[in-house]
């Protein structure tokens, strides 16, 4: 396994970097294996990714805050796998991380190397089309989820009794 | 006491050979996958994953298939799983005001905003048996309605904000040690971090009981529900190479901020005191007996008389776990052999004993009439 040191990933991202990093990783995060592999097919073809760290899980431990917004304490752990690879190209290397929620080894290095992708300038915008179905697909998912959860909402009418 | 003995492997084996046979049941039947029972028995599965301590739905799956059903079981088994994998570290607390929510009710405020949403819940269902299930017909679909742009829902706590009429929780700055009680063995007291932990990975059934003896008056707390909600939260980590939050993915929690009834002294106003729960999937019963159990926990905090046993930290932490409780009471099926053995050599002496002891005061009897 290869340190990678924090300076190396990240020389001069600002927030708006980091934040737009971010969303592709919530995307990948969120998307199934197929998905992502569509996503490398339709990027291809793609330079060599070397594992700066073979997938691996493991686990993180969640936490909540007492009463939602007080003290955090330790709510549980979830499995996580975590993949890192190394891609060179146009004279620019970049490493890719993926974290992921669940077991799938596969998909966690498939997300590293979008990740990966997505820091190359030339490449950004491309990344960022072929997940561009993945994000739509989950939208219309959680706006469905959301519509049906409307449909459940209480409309509270007081009956009046007797007469004043 | 319990020692080693040889013997029985034969035994051992065919009886696991005879427990495979005996969990696939019928082969006339199709066997069950662990998609079906995450997906179908989802219920039993969010209970695995939250007193198992482990977020994995299709693991929890899995071993409630491998435990037959026996959710006790299951739980067990993915606590040993648990134990094979590194610990990368500890996520960012989540957002349960930003959660995607699929239920949300409120027994103290009618109108409050955002609204109540029942989502999918048993509550107003006749609980008659619905023979339609076994004959396999398929459900309507969902009605659904416009979403609207989603008034946020603020928490029910933070609706009388600047009044205090309800206790505010206080968070501490970033660098206050969390107590992990996978990481140090429990010590009491116990702080309510580690409180919360050991209740939210305690036992259903016991938690319950106990939130219901307080009801009943052993260590009344008075108590409302503010709020249950369940819904999607994202999960954030760390990572040390990276410096950022990664988001994860979501995770499905169930949350109840229970308002119990005040406390003040000669420095505060009275006040609304509260209760937490939060457990991992979709589980009304066992949140909401976890926080009326915080509550009554909390008694130290409100210089309470701890008379009850689910105000006594050390009772109700020391026993909430079901894998160390089923784990001690099961442990009596092991060979004791030589423990009984002692007694028992033990037991007829004192029979001996009792027997001489008889026979000399029957003597004197007879000597002294």
């Amino acid at each position: 396994m290869t340190a990678v040191g924090p300076g190396e990933i990240h020389p001069a991202d600002d927030d708006r970097e980091i934040a737009a990093r971010q969303a592709v990783m919530a995307v990948s995060a969120a998307a199934r294996r197929e998905e992502l592999d569509s996503v490398l097919a339709a990027l291809a073809p793609l330079p060599e990714a070397s594992d700066l760290r073979r997938p691996e899980t493991g686990l993180v431990m969640t936490r909540g805050r007492a009463g939602g917004d007080g003290a955090p304490f330790n709510l549980g752990e979830a499995t996580v796998t975590r993949a890192a690879v190394r891609i060179a190209e146009g004279g620019r290397t970049v490493n890719g991380f993926a974290y992921h929620l669940g077991r799938d080894a596969a998909r966690a290095r498939a997300a590293a190397v979008i990740d990966a992708l997505w820091q190359l300038p030339g490449r950004r915008q491309a990344v960022e089309a072929a997940l561009a179905p993945v994000h739509e697909r989950l939208m219309a998912g959680r706006e469905t989820a959301a519509r049906r959860t409307a449909a459940t909402r209480v409309n509270f009418f007081t009956m009046v009794r007797g007469e004043d | 006491m319990y020692v080693a003995v040889k013997g029985g492997e034969a035994a051992i084996d065919n009886a696991h050979r005879l427990l495979a046979h005996a969990r696939r049941g019928d082969p006339a039947v199709p066997e069950i996958s662990p998609e079906q029972i995450g997906g179908q028995l989802k219920l039993a599965a969010d209970r695995v994953m939250a007193e198992g301590s482990l977020y994995d739905r299709d693991l929890a799956a899995l071993a409630i298939k491998q435990a037959r059903g026996d959710l006790v079981e299951a739980i067990f088994l993915v606590r040993a799983y648990r134990t094979t994998l590194p610990r990368f570290g500890y996520s960012e607390p989540v957002d349960t005001a930003a959660m995607a929510v699929e239920r949300r009710i409120s027994a103290t405020y009618k109108d409050l905003p955002g609204g109540q949403v029942l989502g999918p819940t048993f509550d107003y269902t006749h609980r008659l048996i619905d023979f339609l299930l076994a004959a396999g017909a398929a459900p309507p679909e969902p009605a659904e309605a416009a979403a609207g742009e989603g008034e946020p829902m603020a928490r029910v706590t933070d609706l009388l904000d600047g009044e205090d009429l309800i206790e505010r929780e206080v968070a501490p700055d970033g660098d206050t040690p969390v107590g992990d009680l996978t990481r140090e063995p429990l010590d009491f007291p116990a702080e309510r971090d580690l409180r919360l932990q050991a209740l939210a990975r305690g036992d259903e059934g016991f938690l319950l009981a106990l939130g219901y003896s307080t009801q009943r008056g052993y260590g009344r707390t008075h108590p409302f529900v503010g709020e249950v909600r369940y819904g999607e939260v994202a999960v954030e980590f760390v990572p040390e190479e990276l410096g950022f939050a990664v988001p994860l993915g979501t995770i499905d929690v169930t949350e109840c901020q229970m308002i119990n009834q005040f406390k003040g002294s000669a420095e505060v106003p009275p006040q609304f005191t509260r209760g937490y729960g939060l457990v991992f999937g979709q589980s009304e019963r066992k949140a909401m007996a976890m926080s009326l159990v915080d509550r009554a926990l909390r008694a130290r905090d409100f210089g309470e008389e701890v008379t009850a046993p689910a105000q006594d930290e050390e009772f109700v932490l020391a026993h909430c776990d079901n894998v160390q409780a089923t784990g001690f009471v099961e442990h009596l099926k092991l060979p004791h052999y030589v423990d009984f053995q002692a007694e028992l050599d033990l037991v007829r002496r004192m029979r001996t004993e009792y027997a001489a002891r008889r026979g000399e005061a029957s003597e004197m009897k007879e000597a002294a009439e």
